[in-house]
């Protein structure tokens, strides 16, 4: 029985958690001591096959059918679902990605099975896999279990594992395309090419130095002072989701999953409590400041300086301490 | 349309949480409740489309008997009627249960539509919707950020990753699972509150809907979550918290 990892692709191009993916699934089949298969879909997906039968992986397996040319739940859950019957993995290996989101739920139900989400690390006992999820909005973590038979269906989180630790292949690994039973009228929805809604106006990749707001910030006429601060620093003015929700700030100053990814010199979280979708758009910065009124708040398991105090209190205090700096 | 919409009572946003006794969930007596924020504008966007298009919308959670509350408060916004599958196990329970219990009840009526929320506020699994359409054998779409149900079918606005966006076309029935934010939500008002007490409630026990208790997959521990960076927390007064804090930056991280 082995491990499969299932890749993401669009278009032809890889999406980047793939290989995050993937570093997870060799890390399982070296600790369970059994094969690893790599699977890609879509419709001509021979040169992403390629790609991946370099990696250290036992086999690659395509799924190529037009009725996968673009990603729909119904067509994706039924190929994965015969490729799980004829395979028989013990576990199956996603990225967290919203596709994933969308799918691996509906095909684990279909299989009568769990689908244990956004795991953030794997380990193996004897009766089985224990992941680590984040519950609570990552207030408090748990070690899950899953009752039952194999497969194992999980999701690996954004940032949990690492592409570049992804080991090449000594030689070429073979591909095998599954024969699938699919046809155009299995898909009940259907999809229009991606969009954007508004070209980015600022591009917060670039700052240096970024300030950025949270649902702490409490009301639209407590923004000013944040800008106070991002003005005295010389930085640029972002936030969480909520706030740009709200309409308190446009969305193109949104850091995280949905907006924007930056990796500044500074980040200053003022007020953000630290989901992961916050934080997958902003743990690149080099130095992470968080100020939070909450010691438990999960901004400081990733903040190298953090102060635990209103954060009405300490902006004042340093936009003034840096007026009398300069 | 007929429109069921899911909401759960999870504890409020800013409860102080640490595990119980047997490590499977947070510690919850003295605490307050709340509908799950996320539910919030699945609720808002549920009435809305009864606004514009006519029909009724139910809210419907599983959930302990205090869940009841959150029911009353869907009532109070617009909500027609309430059902409860009422059972502690929804406590802490999978997705997969409770997309079961969910379905359960939502089978035995007709129903155009169905909305929930992306993700919990305590479990996190986002997947009930996902797996509830499955067991309805409902087309679903998720992350969705408008619908326009004025055809026969649902156009609706997709969100994807790092701000692009997607149109999916589904037939009806259908469920669609919402994005936070998609709305305005609108406040309950006295009026509400009054008429909600003469909606029509529905209660149901786990064996009236003949469910047993699957469970798949459970939290063996709960703890902490380790540091991964070392944290240097900043004391003192505001003053010398800000004055520390910019020492630090320029000459320690060498930032400013
Ligand atoms: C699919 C999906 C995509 C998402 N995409 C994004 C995204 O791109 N970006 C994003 O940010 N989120 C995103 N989210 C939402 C994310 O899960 C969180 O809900 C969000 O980041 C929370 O924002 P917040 O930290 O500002 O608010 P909260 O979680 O409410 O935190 C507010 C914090 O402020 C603190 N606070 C309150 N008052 C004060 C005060 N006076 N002084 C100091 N601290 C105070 C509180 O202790 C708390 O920690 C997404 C969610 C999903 C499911
Ligand atoms: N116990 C429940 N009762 C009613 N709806 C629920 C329940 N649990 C989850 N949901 C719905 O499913 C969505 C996703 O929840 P989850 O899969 O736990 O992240 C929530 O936003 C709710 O709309």
């Amino acid at each position: 029985m082995s491990v499969l990892v299932v890749t993401e692709q669009a278009g032809g191009k890889w999406h980047r958690m793939s290989f995050e993916c993937l570093a997870a699934g060799q890390a399982a089949a070296g600790a369970m001591g059994c094969p690893l298969a790599a699977l890609v879909a879509g419709s001509g997906v021979g040169d992403l096959a390629a790609d991946l039968s370099a990696k250290q992986v036992s086999e690659v397996i395509a799924l190529d059918d037009p009725v996968l040319g673009t990603y729909s739940p119904d067509g994706f859950a039924e190929a994965l679902r015969q490729a799980v019957e004829q395979i028989q993995p013990r576990l199956v290996l996603f990225p967290h990605t919203y596709q994933v989101r969308d799918l691996a739920p509906k095909l684990a139900a279909s299989l009568g099975r769990a689908f244990v989400s956004d795991a953030v690390g794997i380990r193996f006992e004897r009766d089985g896999p224990v992941f680590v999820r984040q519950l609570f909005q990552g207030k408090l973590h748990g070690d899950v279990v899953v009752d039952g038979p194999p497969p194992y269906f999980a999701s690996v989180q954004s940032g949990a594992f690492r592409a570049d630790s992804v080991v090449d292949g000594e030689a070429p690994a073979s591909v095998r395309f599954l024969d699938l039973a699919l046809a155009p009228s299995m898909v009940r929805t259907s999809s229009e090419p991606p969009f954007q809604d508004a070209k980015d106006a600022v591009d917060l990749g670039s700052a240096d130095i970024i300030v950025s707001v949270g649902r702490g910030i409490q009301d639209p006429a407590n923004i000013p002072q944040a800008q106070a601060l991002a003005t005295a620093l010389g930085g640029e003015l972002a936030a969480s989701r909520p706030i740009c929700d709200n309409g308190w700030l446009p969305l193109d100053r949104q850091i995280g999953s949905s907006g924007q990814t930056v990796s500044p010199n500074l980040y200053l979280a003022l007020g953000i409590s630290g989901a992961i979708q916050h934080v997958v758009g902003m743990k690149g910065a080099k130095t992470i400041v968080a100020v939070n009124k909450d010691r438990g708040a999960p901004i400081f398991e990733i903040a190298d300086y953090g102060v635990v105090a209103d954060l009405f209190e300490i902006v004042p205090a340093l936009v003034k301490a840096r007026g009398e700096v300069e | 349309m007929n429109i069921f919409v899911c909401v759960k009572q999870v504890m409020a946003r800013d409860s102080v949480l640490r595990p119980n006794e047997t490590g499977t969930w947070a510690v919850d007596d003295g605490v307050s409740f709340e509908m799950n924020e996320p539910d919030t504008f699945a609720l808002e966007e549920a009435l809305r489309l009864k606004e514009r298009h006519g029909g009724e919308v139910v809210a419907i959670t599983a959930g302990p008997a205090r869940s009841a509350s959150t029911l009353r408060e869907a009532l109070a916004k617009g909500a027609d009627r309430a059902i409860h599958v009422e059972g502690n196990r929804y406590v802490e329970s999978d997705a997969y249960a409770t997309a079961q219990a969910l379905a359960a009840a939502i089978r035995r009526e007709p129903h155009d539509l169905v909305l929930t929320g992306l993700q919990s506020d305590d479990a996190g699994f986002g997947q009930t919707g996902v797996i509830l359409a499955e067991l309805l054998e409902l087309p679903h779409a998720t992350i969705i950020m408008e619908i326009d149900a004025s055809g026969g079918q649902l156009r609706c606005k997709r969100e994807l990753e790092a701000g692009w966006f997607q149109t999916i076309t589904l037939p009806r029935p259908a469920l669609l699972t919402i994005q936070s934010g998609i709305n305005k939500v609108r406040y309950a008002t006295l009026m509400g509150i009054k008429r909600a007490r003469r909606k029509p409630f529905r209660r149901y026990s786990p064996d009236e809907l003949g469910i047993g208790e699957p469970v798949h997959q459970r939290v063996r521990s709960l703890y902490q979550p380790r540091q991964s960076k070392q944290t240097e927390f900043l004391e003192g007064s505001s003053q010398e918290v800000a004055a520390k804090l910019l020492n630090k930056l320029r000459f320690e991280a060498r930032v400013l």
